[in-house]
């Protein structure tokens, strides 16, 4: 698996917000193996409350993506994603322009028009977007090399709303690396999206607030792995009525 | 001069945005920075004036998803 031509070895990407505490949420990254972690920006104080964080970061070994998240313009987002490439040195950025407060929806014209600046920039985008094909045609016209669609909204543990469109999706961007980002909610969520040809899923809610994000963490990474590997066994297609599985030739008369 | 930093208001006597931001307290913090909305290099802090009422951002990584 590739992003940007770099190669992943984990299909598990976890955010790093939300946990019970710094020592569990490193604990959780490592019980996942996770290659890449979501981080944000947010105001510093003088004190500087986010330096330890930075120190955080750095022991987890991980390659660092950070977000635009809350930013609800064009103009946030690009600026956002300006200041992040300075601060963890990388042109990764996953690119949120939020287009409704209670959905968390992208707006995916500004999502579209901030990737394109971005791209020209020399940004690698991993756009947080929908199911809808055409949005992602655009996204990729703009200059993204993945795409990002959600699952369910951000923080809502749905899993997988509307499998159709995603399995459309799926099909029809055969060679872009897809990943669902948002909604997974359980390890099943996470191995139904693998399965369905997703190349990896990118979740933080499902882990940070589980009983035992460690123990979460360690599931879903199991989860992603035999998704992956059912989906490249092949699954059964679904029949509308039985088939004996045990052969009926040889049955005894025993009536 | 009086400028907003962080959405609070910060008396300064400082005129450029490193100067001030050594005023405040934030020297050698892993930060980045925004004026007036538009993003500041780190390079170029030194050199970028500030005026009265000028909305200054200072961001430093954070939990995020």
């Amino acid at each position: 698996m590739r992003f940007y031509g770099t190669d992943i070895g984990s299909p598990l990407l976890l955010g790093t917000a939300q946990y019970p505490s710094p020592a569990i949420l490193l604990e959780a990254i490592r019980a996942c193996g996770t290659d890449i972690i979501t981080v944000s920006l947010r105001r510093e104080t003088a004190s500087g409350d986010g330096q330890a964080f930075w120190d955080i970061l750095r022991q987890s070994g991980c390659r660092i993506l950070p977000n635009t998240a809350g930013c609800h313009s064009v103009q946030e987002a690009v600026t956002t994603a300006r200041m992040a490439r300075e601060l963890f040195g990388t042109d990764w950025i996953k690119l949120e322009v939020i287009g409704h407060a209670d959905s968390l929806q992208p707006d995916v014209f500004g999502l579209v028009e901030a990737a394109g600046i971005l791209a020209a920039e020399g940004f690698r985008v991993f756009p947080y977007t929908t199911e809808d094909i055409g949005v992602g045609e655009r996204l990729l016209e703009a200059g993204c090399q993945v795409l990002m669609p959600w699952g369910a909204p951000i923080g809502s543990g749905q899993g997988l709303r509307n499998p159709d469109a995603l399995r459309a999706m799926r099909a029809h961007f055969a060679g872009v690396p897809l990943i669902v980002d948002a909604g997974i909610g359980r390890p099943s969520h996470a191995a139904q999206a693998m399965e369905m040809g997703f190349d990896a899923v990118l979740l933080n809610t499902a882990v940070a607030k589980a009983g035992d994000p460690v123990a979460m963490a360690r599931a879903m990474a199991q989860a992603v792995g035999a998704g992956r590997l059912g989906c490249e066994a092949g699954a059964m297609e679904p029949r509308d009525m039985a088939v004996p599985s045990t052969p009926v030739m040889g049955l005894a008369d025993l009536a | 001069m009086i400028i907003i930093v962080n959405a609070t208001e910060h008396k300064v006597q400082s005129t450029d945005l490193a100067a001030a931001l050594a005023e405040l307290g934030y020297a050698g913090q892993a930060i980045a920075t925004a004026v007036n909305g538009s993003f500041v290099a780190a390079a170029d802090r030194v050199g970028t004036p500030l005026r009265a009422n000028d909305r200054v951002e200072v961001l430093a990584p954070m939990q995020g998803g």
